[in-house]
């Protein structure tokens, strides 16, 4: 059954989809989603890295996504203006893997399948890597989800109630940088925090606790995964951005309910 | 043994002093109220005995797992995360319902339990922090300006409910606010903060010191303090009010 590249393809898309769900609900709580972005322009950057070295293309990224991930947090810890200096990094590493990439020559290499991901082309070997990537987030953010819900609150009663909250966040910096190696193939580095971030906002208007909104984003973005990839099938469009399309129809639709039931007494 | 015992305690940002040599023992059971105007270290202070802010120089010392319950300035809410009280409530405590709507029966909103947080008023917001705070029979509670936002009789009422977790669980309490008067006539003991402990003992000492009335008298209250001191009779006629505002 795993023969079949649609199946691969769909499988590879619920298990970021499960993985991005919980984690995507705290980068739109805690007003992450320029944090993503960084992490995931920095993947281009270990991308061409291990083309021109020759290693896996996942563990490239992993180690460059980790390493921006772990500069981000400090300098977030540091206070500076971080705003400012999550643009130059995101777009300067971008910029950086860009050229690096033009200068590997001999093989010509096929940018939009890094930028905008290449799930059709998924094989076990990578479907293995992102579910086992996708279960470790997962296992991580449950098993510390009360804490890094107090962080999310306020750093000093997290303190008060005996975490340490410079660890908590750590943890959810580093997951982001896993999910951005794990969906490098899926989505591709400029469409993985559209995974993060839409299906949470959607879920948003649906959720009464944060236990369901994790939920239901898992929920809405496997729903999109699959959708899409049916999508781009039968109109033969390219397969990742189709995914995102599907979560931004998921959206609005969503909110627009929402917000048509509230003025509806 | 002390509670928290805070000895010689010095924090500095980078060159900037915030604390010097401050000491401070809290007993079980007492209710302690530190005052000083902005910028005097209060909220420095709470962060050192949390552990959020490390010494500069003195120490730190906390009875061995002391329970504490932290009520926090504010929450970072915004409209993205939905969370119920109740749900609110669990993050400290988990397992039964039923101890979570007991914390919120003791200070008078049970009936907001499926409420979500982002939609409760001002008050009702800070006595979910305050039950949420109780709902492990803390030995001690912090309270970092717990009433900022509400008016004088919402916080006269906020500090009665204080006041009576403290006669029913017998947890000592460590307060640090702006609200002046209400709080020190529900203290045992005042802390009067500029850097450095000014003058400390029982509100009615400390009110009576100059150092305190030169920390308030000029700072915050110009008005008051110049009124206070044309008329003295007047001082006691306040002192008489702000008592009644409180029992």
């Amino acid at each position: 059954m795993l023969d079949d590249f649609m199946i691969r393809a769909g499988l590879a898309g619920v298990g970021l989809a499960f993985a991005a769900g919980p984690l995507g609900c705290f980068v739109v709580w805690r007003r992450m989603a320029y944090f993503g972005e960084t992490i995931s322009h920095a993947a281009i950057l270990g991308v061409a890295l291990s083309l021109m070295l020759q290693v896996s293309i996942f563990a490239g990224a992993l180690a460059v996504a980790l390493l921006m991930a772990w500069i981000v947090n400090l300098l977030s810890e540091r206070g500076y203006a971080i705003d400012t200096l999550l643009g130059v990094l995101a777009h300067s590493s971008l910029a950086v893997g860009l050229v690096v990439v033009s200068f590997i020559s001999g093989i010509r290499i096929d940018l939009m399948a890094y930028l905008f991901g290449d799930i059709l082309a998924v094989s076990h070997l990578d479907l293995a890597i992102i579910w086992g990537g996708a279960l470790l987030i997962l296992i991580l953010v449950m098993w510390r989800w009360s804490p890094l819900l107090t962080v999310t609150l306020n750093e000093d009663l997290s303190y008060a109630n005996g975490f340490n909250p410079k660890r908590e966040k750590l943890l959810i910096t580093l997951s982001l940088g896993l999910t951005v190696a794990v969906a490098v193939k899926v989505v591709g580095v400029l469409l993985i925090v559209a995974m993060l971030i839409i299906p949470a906002a959607a879920a948003r208007t649906l959720a009464r606790t944060p236990e369901a909104m994790a939920v239901i984003a898992s929920i809405i973005g496997a729903a999109s995964a699959i959708l899409g990839l049916r999508a781009a099938f039968v109109l033969d469009t390219p397969a990742g951005p189709s995914i995102v399309c599907i979560a931004a129809i998921f959206f609005i639709t969503i909110t627009l309910i929402g917000t048509f039931k509230k003025i509806q007494p | 043994m002390s509670l928290i015992q805070v000895e010689k305690l010095s924090v500095n940002y980078g060159s900037r002093i915030a604390l010097s040599e401050v000491d401070l023992k809290i007993e079980p059971g007492e209710i302690v109220t530190v005052v000083g105007p902005n910028g005097s270290g209060k909220t420095s202070l709470l962060k050192a005995i949390i552990g959020a802010t490390p010494p500069t120089a003195g120490s730190v010392k906390l009875k061995p797992n002391l329970k504490i319950g932290y009520v926090p300035q504010r929450l970072n809410f915004n409209s993205s995360l939905p969370m119920t009280v109740e749900r609110f409530m669990q993050l400290r405590h988990k397992g039964g319902n039923k101890s979570c709507v007991m914390a919120l029966e003791e200070v008078g909103v049970s009936s907001l339990i499926k409420q979500q947080m982002s939609q409760l008023s001002g008050g009702q917001f800070q006595r979910v922090l305050l039950a949420h705070a109780l709902i492990n029979n803390p030995e001690i509670l912090l309270l970092d300006e717990a009433t900022q936002g509400l008016d004088q009789p919402g916080s006269a009422a906020f500090y009665r409910l204080v006041e009576e977790a403290r006669q029913n669980t017998g947890c000592a309490v460590l307060m640090i606010s702006h609200d002046l008067h209400v709080v020190m006539s529900a203290s045992d003991r005042v802390i009067c903060l500029n850097g450095h402990v000014c003058c400390a003992g029982t509100p009615a000492v400390v009110a009576s010191t100059p150092e305190y009335k030169n920390l308030f008298g000029t700072e915050t209250d110009r008005t008051l303090a110049l009124y206070q001191h044309d008329h003295d009779h007047d001082h006691d006629h306040d002192h008489d009010l702000k008592n009644s505002a409180v029992r």
